[in-house]
């Protein structure tokens, strides 16, 4: 068994199974198109499930995937098939809230994709190399939104009213330009 | 600015299919990405520029070396804004462009500045992104700053370092190393992350170090851990000090308090990882068990699916061996078999068909019934796999078992679900003997209709071999004729041949075979026609009933016990001649196929001590390689080749294995030889073989090896002859001789002049095993009835202390060299006794089929009964003559 827990994976597809941001951590899939036919599959067998209240999770070659969708979005965290569970689970709620504070609640397709230099932050916050950097939403919502802050305040501090306060602020200049 | 971005609200609202980055086109982005060079840079707008350039990177896009190199050095320029979003950016941009090391030497500067910064967030990012691009060089310049921050106040900064040197551990070990001091200190951490980061490296620091890790457990077990992820690291730490220290004597096992303890944790995850160690304990008693079977039974009914999920499939593993402790959740587990997610409820079925009692059978197989119909095709695999194995556990349960499969045999299902059945009634049929002949009548009920014809040739074909030998073959008759009229031309076959096989063996019914065959000599199809004519020659179908000859029934019923891919590959090679083809000529090893080494931690390869692999070690490429070697030509035809075995220890001067290859009356020696130093060159290497314990052989030939130059292996080969048809074995022990040139590094070219050297090696054995091919047989049971007691051999022996059942069953089969069958080599957890399956054929092409009985006798004691079969009492002997001097 790997001794420390190791993440193969963070998808967020759209709701046809298309790619809105995702992050690959494993050599398990060398190619493009490896990794479209995985997330492909990850989609198909996952998609007549109902992940909107709980997160679900599936079991396919080896894989354990954790997944919950919102909207039109469907969010998976993949591990290797001897992963605790639990904590996969930990790493996909944290990515799932912290997109979720990004975008004030109001999580779909396109505001992700009007926002998706946030997500790609926030991706980048929760994992490094397949090793988990932070599963508490509010922090690594925080990290992403001290974004144009130039206070320099320690990271940790930053509360999540801060943090949703750059969000809007973010939002409403993105509206008027 | 991109066009999409300036509409506003009310309009997207009509298009449902909104994207920003609708149309987005590289060549367009890589253009924009020129605002980067402004003298007055835009930060948001160079921020949406990078955006769209990893959009484009994550769906898959690439770049070619010039754009990527471009994009490279624009962003770069970006490093003078003081724009915090923007140079989040940039770092994420660079990881992503991965660029090569001389790129790196661009940013190196700027990266340090924002390493050296105040800003935290700059610290924390710069760590992570130089660690990921730098190479060895420029880790020494950065270690002073990068052991500070592992100890940073901030967490976020402490947690960059230290994730950063857990990946920096893999290709610089010794630098990261240096930092134990800061990682200890860090392991401290009031931070929840760092502490785990920290001890997620300190234990990668110190892994091969056993007391160490040992050291580290028993301080940290004693609670000083916060973070939940640690304490699962810690639990996972703690397993394997357990597993490594096996002193399983009787008393409490260390650190099992600590485990039980974890049980009661306030976080779920450090709950359930404690709860999965404890199951998977070596050796676990129901004592130990209990507390964890409690709470992972509450996890049954959880909410949460993920924790459901997560319970059951333990509890599934746990029901393998350890079946009883499972039954009191029996319960809960029922009430899944309804769960929403189809995955919890099939690990929920086949748990309960294992710890299920004769008498919950009949009512679980009704619920499974309903749960069938409405889940797809590989949870029904998963279940019959599960029905099958619950059968061989309760044979007196065949009929309803038997009947349940081939009520879902009738039922729509893909090809593998209609395959896992067949193969399940398959192997009923041949295990359960009451239950032969109505497995025997589904089957043919189901090639009635059956849509895939590799299916109905298998079951043709099986039934061609079980039919004849029950009470009443004549009622099968009908079902086989049935597809020479309906079926395509393969199935039709495959009829023709199932038919000549009832013939053969059932005299009574040869009359009206032949009647059937004589129509299939109109069939349109050439194949089923020449069948039927074969065969009724064969049979004697020209009238007079005759009793089948030996030779005709092994014709229609011996295997063919050549390896498909060997025949292939001869056939392929046979050119038409005079000569006809032998097929005695086909070379009869397995090629074993390397394991799989996917789950086997990346390792890297440790330089020079490894030596590189040797030429493909298959059997073809052996014996091209013997023939083509003029002194070994007439050795005939290569009986064996061992796997290579180390004659010198890792990272000496020079690396050697050895392969033996047997022939009938000769064995040779191929010596790998490799020159692991750079500054010589060695030519005219040979092995001097002393064979003076080795009785029997004489040396007949030798082929030195010219010239070994640095890191290239080469070959050299000595022969010997030896008495032809009997496994001599001997020990020779192993000089490697030659003629040593200094080489000058710089030029590569070697001096004239050389020195004369000699190297011991280790010794060399031809053992029993050696002259016994491992060759599998796909139904031992048949095998061994078939081979009959004539020449069986049966004994008993003592095989005295060992450390486990399983390291007894091990060491046998290596002694004996024999393919292990039916996957018997595995010997399951605790258990007392085994019988473990082999198969081979020994020198001389003689078939051998040994049946190893093991049990426990007192705590340590392995007693063993060996009975042997072959075709010749003398080899029945001779595999006793191994294990008695083995």
């Amino acid at each position: 068994m790997e001794l420390c827990p190791l993440i193969k994976n963070i998808l967020l597809l759209d709701s046809e199974g298309k790619r809105v941001a995702v992050k690959y951590y494993s050599d398990d899939w060398p190619t493009n198109s490896a990794k479209e036919a995985f997330e492909k599959t990850v989609f198909t067998k996952t998609q007549k499930t109902s992940a909107r209240n709980e997160a679900e999770i599936t079991m396919f070659d080896d894989y354990v995937v954790v997944y919950k969708f919102v909207q039109d979005l469907h969010f998976f965290v993949t591990g290797g098939e001897n992963e605790n569970e639990i904590i996969l689970a930990s790493v996909l709620q944290g990515f799932f809230d912290a997109v979720g504070f990004i975008l004030r609640g109001t999580v779909d397709k396109r505001e992700v994709l009007e926002n998706l230099d946030l997500v790609f932050l926030c991706l980048d916050e929760i994992v490094d190399g397949g090793i988990v950097l932070e599963t508490d939403a509010n922090v690594i919502a925080g990290k992403v939104a001290s974004h144009s802050t130039d206070d320099g305040a320690p990271l940790s501090e930053q509360t999540i009213t801060q943090a949703l306060a750059t969000a809007r602020e973010r939002l409403a200049r993105s509206l008027l330009t | 600015m991109a066009q999409p971005l300036v509409k506003k609200d009310d309009d997207r609202d009509d298009e449902a299919d909104y994207s920003p980055f609708l149309g987005i086109e590289k060549g367009a982005v890589l253009q924009e990405a020129r605002v980067f060079n402004d003298p007055q840079l835009d930060p948001r707008r160079c921020s949406q520029v990078i955006t769209k350039l990893l959009y484009l990177l994550n769906q898959g896009e690439t770049f070619t070396k010039v754009e990527a190199t471009e994009v490279f050095f624009a962003v770069t320029k970006l490093f003078q804004s003081k724009d915090i979003g923007l140079r989040r950016m940039v770092y994420v941009m660079i990881k992503e462009l991965s660029p090569s090391a001389d790129e790196v030497i661009i940013v190196t500067s700027s990266l340090m500045k924002d390493m050296t910064s105040k800003t935290d967030m700059y610290r924390a990012n710069a760590i992570r992104v130089l660690c990921r691009i730098t190479d060895g060089t420029l880790l020494t310049q950065i270690e002073r700053y990068l052991k500070q921050a592992i100890v940073d106040k901030n967490p976020v900064v402490a947690s960059a370092a230290l994730v950063s040197g857990i990946h920096l551990l893999q290709t610089n070990p010794e630098i990261v190393k240096r930092w134990s001091n800061e990682v200890q200190e860090a392991v401290q951490s009031r931070a929840a992350l760092v502490q785990f980061h920290a001890l997620a490296l300190l234990h990668q620091i110190r892994q091969n170090d056993r007391l160490a890790v040992n050291k580290l457990v028993s301080s940290l077990t004693k609670g000083s851990v916060r973070s939940p992820l640690a304490q699962c690291l810690l639990i996972r730490y703690t397993s394997q000090v357990i597993r490594e220290s096996a002193n399983t004597q009787a008393g409490d096992r260390p650190f099992y308090d600590f485990l039980e303890g974890c049980l009661r944790h306030k976080a779920e995850m450090v709950i359930f990882e404690a709860a999965r160690a404890i199951t998977e304990l070596n050796g676990v008693t129901t004592r130990e068990l209990t507390p964890a079977i409690t709470v992972l039974q509450l996890f049954l009914s959880s909410s949460k699916p993920v924790l459901r999920f997560a319970a059951v499939r333990t509890l599934n593993k746990v029901a393998m061996t350890h079946p009883m402790a499972v039954t009191n959740c029996n319960i809960d587990m029922e009430s899944l078999i309804s769960d929403q997610n189809r995955s919890i409820a099939t690990l929920a079925i086949t748990t309960l068909l294992k710890t299920g009692n004769e008498s919950s059978v009949d009512r679980l197989m009704k619920q499974i019934t309903n749960f069938m119909s409405d889940i797809a095709d590989e949870f029904k695999i998963v279940v019959v796999e599960a029905i099958r194995s619950l059968c061989l556990k309760f044979p007196l349960k065949h009929r309803s078992l038997m009947n349940f499969l081939s009520n879902i045999l009738r039922e729509e299902g893909g090809f593998d679900y209609k395959k896992a059945i067949v193969d399940s009634i398959v192997i009923l049929i041949r295990d359960i003997p009451e239950a032969k002949e109505t497995g025997l009548l589904h089957l043919c009920e189901f090639i009635e209709d059956c849509e895939f014809t590799y299916l109905s040739t298998q079951i043709l074909h099986f039934l061609g071999i079980e039919g004849p030998k029950t009470s009443d073959p004549s009622k099968y008759i009908r079902y086989i004729y049935n597809r020479v009229h309906l079926e395509n031309a393969t199935v039709r076959a495959a009829a023709v041949s199932t038919l000549a096989k009832f013939g053969a063996m059932v005299d009574t019914l040869k009359p009206r075979i032949f009647v059937l065959l004589r129509r299939c000599l109109f069939d349109n199809d050439d194949e089923v026609r020449d069948r039927a004519t074969l065969y009724l020659n064969t049979l004697g179908g020209d009238g007079a009933v005759v009793q089948t000859g030996e030779d005709v029934k092994e014709f229609l019923f011996g295997s063919l016990d050549i390896p498909l891919v060997n025949l292939e590959n001869s056939l392929k090679n046979y050119e038409p001649s005079e000569e006809s083809f032998d097929i005695y000529s086909v070379p009869r090893e397995v090629k074993t196929q390397p394991l799989a080494e996917k789950k086997a931690p990346g390792k890297k390869p440790t330089g020079l001590g490894a030596p590189p692999a040797g030429p493909p070690s298959t059997v073809d490429a052996y014996e091209k390689l013997l023939f083509s070697i003029p002194e070994f030509a007439n050795f005939g035809k290569l009986f064996k080749s061992s796997a290579p075995v180390e004659l010198t220890e890792a990272e000496t001067e020079y690396a050697v294995n050895v392969v033996k290859h047997i022939f009938d009356g000769h064995v040779v020696f191929q010596y790998n030889c490799t020159n692991t130093i750079p500054e010589q060159l060695l030519e005219n290497v040979t092995v001097i073989v002393d064979a003076s314990e080795a009785e029997e052989f004489a040396e007949v030939a030798s082929k030195p090896l010219k010239s070994l130059p640095y890191d290239s292996p080469g070959q050299t080969f000595v022969a010997f002859e030896k008495p032809e048809g009997t496994p001599a074995i001997g020990k020779f022990s192993n000089m490697l001789r030659f003629i040593v040139k200094e080489v000058d590094p710089s030029t590569g070219e070697a001096e004239d002049d050389g020195v004369e050297d000699e190297y011991q090696l280790e010794e060399l054995e031809v053992v029993a095993a050696d002259y016994i091919l491992k060759v599998g047989v796909s139904n031992f049971r048949n095998a061994w009835e078939n081979m009959g007691a004539d020449c069986e051999r049966i004994d008993e022996y003592g095989l005295g202390p060992r450390e486990s059942l399983a390291e007894a069953v091990n060491a046998v089969i290596d002694l004996l060299g024999m393919q292990p069958c039916e996957g018997t080599e595995v010997v399951p957890n605790n258990s007392r006794s085994h019988t473990c399956l082999l198969s081979g054929v020994y020198i001389g092409n003689v078939k051998v089929l040994v049946r190893l009985q093991f049990g426990l006798d007192g705590p340590k004691d392995v007693a063993m009964k060996l009975a042997v079969r072959s075709e010749d009492e003398s080899v029945s002997d001779a595999i006793h003559e191994i294990v008695a001097s083995g």
